[in-house]
């Protein structure tokens, strides 16, 4: 009887409750994330197996340092040095000792072993928490030992997906336009190469020149631009296959055929009866579409990537600025305001945005705008650059840019540039050659 | 001749030298730079804790007894107004209380059945539990013992018991810890709901006993990867600052507290 009075005391009790106190958090750090890449770990065995095939000493660290190259060069992350970590890389299958790794402020561990089965290289790797303690993500490869390289931007791209909630794009490749020579007698050659410079193939011999190599997003297929007898081509090139094909002889100038985004059209600008329009071409049946048809010089066209709408360069306000209109040419709207011209449009993979040169007082600028024009910013100044193409995940253009020359024409040179969204993480990317017209190409594993 | 170039140029030399020395840049040391001092945020609180200056306290308690002579000197009659009807409910209410309590001691058949049957014994107790009650709660206490007190100090006090939001100066100490650890995820789409609520509990020293992400649900619905990844970043800041910058007093109010997490506004920039 007792308790039950108790009990029913205890809930009249008027006990004070306070309100829960909320506390918004808005802002944080965009600093790099603190990761640390252990090396991948590879039985003596194995090691001696790849040693033979691929003439490197430790495969295992070699893959880790591609893993750990790509983190840093996105910006994103900060690997850390190797030389502080406390845990040895024999630690692919065990759980890691956190607390080890917690002591030299990494937030996030990749660990993992590669392994000599059956002439095939088996990557495993595991990406963990470290402040949570607890595995993220576990995954494993097997593939030809000579792909090594890919198996590193592979995981690359898995990790950085797990870490920042956006597609990766380090298992991509970029085409460009090698140039060699001097200015006025310049070589230019197609080449190919994976993202981060390594790879290097030239595709071309040099003979015709070459121009806008654009990928088709949808697979390793490319369209460019080349003079035969002086009279422009567009042409499909198979890099896997290496298969080549004329799409077709245009009159007058040409300019930057590019693919729709399901790889079935190409648009481009061409001069006919002296107008410089817009037309698609189907590649199945090889019919050509006039989309736009007016008096000025209209350019450059790019699509959305739901094949929607169109975004071109024209004249038709009396100076080069950026239009959008619908996939068929109709409701052509202005969308660049600002002082000087504007060219090379292109619109982001993510479709948010749409990327663009601006010359503005004798200097140009890589920048970005939102699709209807608002939000405009300019990420990169500098005397001559342009060009520029987006990664598959839409967070980094990569385009080239001119030093100056001389009175003599000497000291001139082109290189490739990449830049992300944020405008600061501004990268030259070395190639053999001097480089223009970069192209970036899709995933290619997905 | 020889005399004459020997004067001229000896009044050369000597023009030279003059000129030399005082010419400011050459007598002019080298700017010492001092090092640059990272400066720190300091968090201001309500009130300043700070001492007047002997001088400034003085002229304030000048300035104080002024304006208390002059609200005394305007306005008496007033002040004795205002205090009369203050102080008039105040016996009514106790002898109210009182009378209550009276009544329920002195007339066991007003109290519920289940009352009636208890014993004197146990009618003891239960007014003793009203006083473990009151240990059990500070503010109860208080308000148990300041019956003999006015009316208008209890309000007082209750007020400052009451008051269960941080101040601002706390708050944002706490939000200048957490914005330093968290790691935004630059990948995130900035057209969605960028909102992650988290509950926590918290150890009076600001160490976390507990986390709980409250729209949990969200983590794995298809389509929404992203938010799984802005949980986990923000799971990560709070674990990285841990413990938290809490007031040191006052745990009964923070001891659970809310953090919205909301990256919109940094990545729409």
């Amino acid at each position: 009887m007792l308790l039950r009075y108790l009990f029913i005391l205890l809930i009249l009790l008027p006990i004070k409750v306070y309100a829960l106190i909320e506390v918004d958090i808005t802002r944080g750090n965009l600093s790099p994330l603190p990761i640390a890449i252990s090396p991948l770990s590879i039985d003596e065995q194995s090691k001696e197996s790849f040693k033979k095939i691929i003439k490197k000493k430790n495969i295992g660290s070699e893959i880790s340092n591609i893993v750990e190259n790509n983190l840093k060069q996105s910006g994103l992350f900060n690997p850390l040095n190797k030389d502080a970590f406390l845990q040895k890389p024999d630690i692919a299958n065990l759980k890691p000792r956190f607390e080890d790794w917690n002591l030299i402020k990494a937030q996030a561990l990749v660990t993992g072993k590669v392994t000599f089965v059956d002439e095939k290289l088996r990557v495993e790797f595991r990406l963990w928490d470290v402040l949570a303690g607890k595995e993220m993500l576990a995954l494993a490869f097997t593939t030809v030992p000579s792909n090594w390289r890919r198996v590193g931007h592979i995981i690359t791209d898995k990790v950085y997906e797990r870490l920042t909630g956006e597609k990766g794009y380090f298992d991509t490749r970029i085409i460009y336009v090698a140039e060699e020579g001097p200015k006025i007698k310049r070589i230019k050659k197609l080449a190919i190469m994976d993202q981060d410079g390594f790879n290097n193939k030239f595709l071309t011999l040099g003979n015709e020149l070459v121009l806008t190599p654009r990928f088709n997003p949808t697979n390793q297929m490319v369209t460019y631009l080349s003079y035969f007898r002086n009279l422009p081509r567009v042409y499909l090139l198979d890099i896997e296959t290496g298969m080549q094909e004329v799409v077709g002889d245009f009159p007058g100038m040409t300019f930057a055929p590019r693919f729709s985004p399901d790889g079935k059209k190409i648009i481009m600008s061409f001069a006919k009866d002296g107008n410089s329009d817009i037309y698609t071409m189907d590649l199945e049946n090889r019919v050509v579409e006039r989309i736009t048809n007016h008096p000025s010089i209209d350019t450059s066209p790019s699509y959305s990537p739901d094949g929607k709408y169109i975004c071109f360069n024209s004249d038709r306000s009396g100076y080069q600025q950026i239009y959008v209109m619908d996939s068929n040419g109709k409701n052509v709207k202005r969308i660049s305001f600002g002082n000087g011209l504007y060219g090379t449009p292109v619109w982001s993979p993510r479709g948010d945005l749409i990327a663009f040169t601006r010359l503005r007082k004798g200097k140009f600028y890589i920048g970005v705008m939102r699709t209807d024009g608002t939000g405009e910013r300019l990420l990169t100044e500098n005397f001559y650059q342009e060009a520029p193409s987006w990664s598959p995940n839409g967070r980094v253009l990569i385009f080239y840019r001119e030093t100056k020359t001389n009175s003599k024409g000497e000291g001139f040179s082109a290189k490739l540039w990449s830049i992300d969204l944020t405008g600061y993480n501004e990268k030259l990317v070395e190639t053999e050659t001097d480089a223009s017209d970069p192209s970036w190409s899709s995933l290619l594993s997905n | 001749m020889n005399r004459n170039i020997g004067i001229s140029s000896g009044l050369h030399i000597l023009l030279v030298i003059i000129t030399a020395m005082s010419l400011p840049f050459l007598s002019k040391k080298p700017i010492d730079l001092p090092p640059i001092v990272s400066v720190e945020l300091i968090q201001i609180t309500d009130q300043t804790n700070i001492p007047f200056a002997p001088k400034a306290k003085k002229t304030i308690e000048k300035v104080k007894e002024k304006e208390k002579k002059l609200v005394s000197e305007q306005a008496p009659p007033k002040i004795v107004k205002k205090q009369k009807p203050d102080a008039v409910p105040l016996p009514d209410e106790k002898i109210d209380k009182v009378k209550k309590i009276k009544d329920k001691k002195q007339n066991p058949e007003k109290i519920d059945n289940e009352v009636k049957q208890v014993s004197e014994f146990e009618k003891d107790k239960l007014f003793d539990l009203n006083n473990i009650a009151a240990l059990i709660d500070k503010s109860k206490v208080e308000s148990a013992e300041i019956k003999d007190k006015t009316d208008k100090v209890t309000q007082d006090q209750d007020k400052s018991i009451d008051f269960s939001g941080l101040s601002l100066s706390e708050e944002d100490a706490l939000k200048a810890q957490i914005f330093g650890c968290w790691s935004i995820p630059l990948g995130l789409p900035y057209n969605e709901n960028l909102l992650v609520r988290i509950k926590l509990q918290l150890k009076p020293d600001g160490s976390i006993i507990k986390s709980e992400i409250l729209d949990h649900a969200r983590m794995n619905k298809p389509g929404q990867g992203f938010y799984k990844v802005l949980a986990e970043s923000a799971l990560r800041a709070i674990k990285l600052c841990q413990p938290l910058r809490v007031p040191s007093k006052g745990y009964e109010r923070w001891k659970e507290l809310q953090l919205n997490f909301d990256a919109r506004e940094m990545l729409e920039g």
